[in-house]
């Protein structure tokens, strides 16, 4: 018998328990949405949440953006399974916001109004700057919408303890799936539609505070076990998992040796630094996490929300640790493989070993596994109501205004355009999602932050730090990056031509590793230059002024 | 200043580009710039090192140093600690360099705007 979620009496009291938990989370959020759309009268509100949130909660509110389903469950899962690699995402994520910190959040909070495109198309012609920016911003959103709809629809049937031939509510595990994609995708609608950046802002706070609660809860708990020793700790899961000490050091997940294949292990090499250099590089350039920046009055507390993202962010992928190695030692990693393969159940599975040691018995176990299950789905769905809001306000403010109207239209009809792209938007990615079940988050995951490091993040530095960039540099770093990044992947063994491919019985792979970043990142940079030098639109010299002293002295900001 | 002509659209156009040209202007820039691009490059190939480490010196990453804890637990903990500091230290030096200069001249552009 597998003890794990399984328990027949324990699985369905912690199955009630976990879905009133959900419930009330869900409640309180469209109270605080419904109470967000009375205070939502303009633009401004509906973008930017009236630029109102302080620099405490709007670092909150990043938090609940950044700190997704794939960080909650997914390191934690690759820590629990693979060991030391799995840290690798948590400092990867984590020092990505030097960039944004540094470089980004107060420039782009001085010359923005509400989306990326604004800094972008700031000093260039408005129409195709803007398309390009769109276009990425919703492929970018989209992806990684993607992966957290599959997520949650593939954690439903596990965190609810369906098994195979059961029903739940007359439904097996197939169309609970389908079912809790298409909840999740209708609940985020209703959190944009009604509450705009307010409401968004908001859930993203209490997802925040109950995340980190839940991560500190079962932390104290692992390190209790073994009285606060790390070291025992990690003794303990490196015996666990038979992989002894490699197990605590890096190379049993990527940048693997093959002996006898020197092309391969360097490939895989190759791979490993592909994946640090997206990870750090695509925190910045990810729309929704730069649409936050708007959110407060000046850039001074810009600057304060990333400090204390900073603070928050970190403290959780610290806390990865615990929970990864504490999976790993306590369920074990044979019984979390047999739950899901890609180990995205342990922490959930963790919560509920935690439980039963100290609460006592299979009660105990459902209640903590209940509380971290309720926790993961109001991640998913904070999380996708983030990237919902800035795809649809990207496709109304930059596509519709500023490209289909050229600038000619009301407030009024230009939030009433977001709010129905936001049904688009849901809805397409509920068709997506379902279709795309079989995908695996992780990479959908990678690729996104590919695509926004090789896309967005190229156009906004040199949209702020030099001078002579213009229209043609914009779209070629914009489109160049974007294409090359999905081409490589298009391309790679990830989607064809091997075992764990996405068609692993057909074979057009040429390009040899699994993330483009590596290639693809220096693509964006190179063909903003060269779009840049080659055509012979100069550069705007009033309007460099004009932004260059607004983004560092924040004079005229919105 | 006065002899420029502001576009219509923006009245404090013409202040923008005088204030960019101007000395204050010119330090603020440098004040940002002397702290963020060292700083940036620093943290990059800190960081960088991290990640080609552990991709070609695995025997130096597992080297234990106390009980199970190894160089590469170690060095992974430090890129918290280097983030949390430089974090720190922008605050700081932003708030003492850059924030009073950023103010000085946002008024004067502001003032340009009303004249």
């Amino acid at each position: 018998m597998n003890p794990i979620l399984l328990a027949a009496d324990s699985g369905s009291s912690a199955r009630s328990l976990t879905i009133t938990l959900f419930v009330i989370f869900v409640l309180i959020t469209l109270g605080i949405t419904v109470w967000a759309s009375r205070q939502t009268r303009n633009a401004t509100d509906f973008y930017a949440g009236g630029r109102s949130f302080t620099g405490f909660q709007n670092g909150m509110a990043i938090g609940g953006d950044y700190m997704s389903a794939a960080s909650f469950l997914g390191i934690a899962g690759i820590i629990a399974l693979s060991g030391y690699d799995g840290f690798l995402y948590s400092i990867g994520f984590l020092v990505a916001w030097l960039v944004a910190l540094l470089l980004v959040a107060e420039l782009l909070r001085n010359s923005g109004k509400y989306t990326m495109a604004d800094v972008l198309a700031f000093r260039m012609r408005q129409r195709p700057v803007r398309t390009a920016a769109a276009v990425s911003t919703i492929t970018v959103s989209i992806f990684y919408l993607l992966a957290q709809m599959v997520g949650a629809g593939a954690l439903v049937a596990l965190l609810l303890g369906i098994k195979p031939g059961e029903t739940f509510l007359g439904m097996d595990a197939d169309t609970a799936k389908v079912a809790t994609i298409v909840f999740v995708g209708v609940l985020m609608i209703v959190y944009v539609v009604v509450g705009g950046m307010k409401g968004t802002t908001y859930v993203q706070i209490v997802k925040a505070f109950m995340l980190m609660c839940g991560a500190i809860l079962m932390t104290l708990l692992v390190l209790a076990v073994y009285k606060f020793n790390l070291s025992s700790l990690l003794g303990e899961a490196a015996t666990k998992s038979g992989k002894g000490a490699a197990f605590l050091e890096p190379g049993l997940r990527y940048g693997k040796e093959v002996a006898g294949d020197p092309t391969q292990t360097f490939y895989n090499k190759m791979d490993l630094l592909s994946l640090g250099i997206a990870l750090v590089l695509g925190t910045a350039g990810l729309p929704h996490i730069l649409t936050r920046f708007y959110t407060v009055p000046t850039a001074r507390d810009a600057r304060k929300s990333v400090l204390w993202a900073i603070g928050l962010i970190g403290a959780f992928y610290l806390m990865t640790l615990a929970l990864g190695f504490g999976a790993a030692a306590l369920v074990g990693g044979a019984a979390i493989t047999k739950q899901d393969k890609a180990g995205n159940t342990a922490a959930p599975q963790l919560a509920q070993a935690l439980g039963e040691k100290y609460l006592g018995g299979g009660t105990g176990g459902s209640v903590m596994l209940a509380v971290i299950a309720a926790v993961a789905f109001a991640t998913i769905l904070a999380v996708v109501a983030g990237l919902t809001l800035a795809s649809s306000s990207s496709l109304a403010h930059d596509f519709y205004a500023n490209v289909l109207k050229r600038g000619q239209t009301s407030e009024r009809q230009e939030v009433q355009v977001a709010r129905i792209s936001a049904f688009i938007i849901g809805a397409v990615s509920i068709g997506l999602a379902i279709f795309a079940q079989s995908l695996n988050v992780a990479f959908l995951v990678a690729l996104a932050f590919a695509v926004a490091a090789s896309g967005n993040l190229p156009a906004i530095l040199y949209s702020l730090f030099w001078k002579r960039f213009n229209t043609a540099g914009a779209t070629a770093a914009i489109y160049g990056g974007l294409v090359s990044a999905v081409l490589l992947v298009f391309f790679s063994p990830v989607v064809s031509g091997s075992p764990t491919a996405m068609f692993p019985h057909n074979d057009w792979h040429w390009f040899p590793l699994s993330n483009p970043g590596l290639i693809s990142i220096p693509i964006g940079f190179l063909c903003g230059w060269l779009g840049t030098l080659l055509s012979r639109e100069p550069a705007d010299e009033a309007k460099y002024a004009e932004m260059e002293v607004r983004s560092l002295t924040g004079a005229g900001a919105h | 200043m006065s002899t420029e002509t502001p576009p219509r659209d923006d009245p404090a156009a013409g202040s923008y580009l005088a204030v960019e040209q101007s000395p204050e202007f010119a330090s603020l820039r440098k004040a940002l710039r002397n702290f963020v691009f060292p700083m940036t490059v620093a943290f990059f190939v800190w960081y960088a090192l991290y990640v080609i480490l552990s991709a070609y010196a695995r025997d130096f990453m597992g080297v234990k140093i106390v009980g199970h804890i190894n160089v590469a637990l170690v060095f992974g903990l430090l890129q918290f600690v280097s983030t949390f500091l430089i974090a720190w230290l922008y605050s700081r030096y932003a708030s003492r360099r850059i924030d009073p200069l950023a103010e000085q001249l946002k008024a004067r552009v502001e003032e340009g705007a009303r004249r």
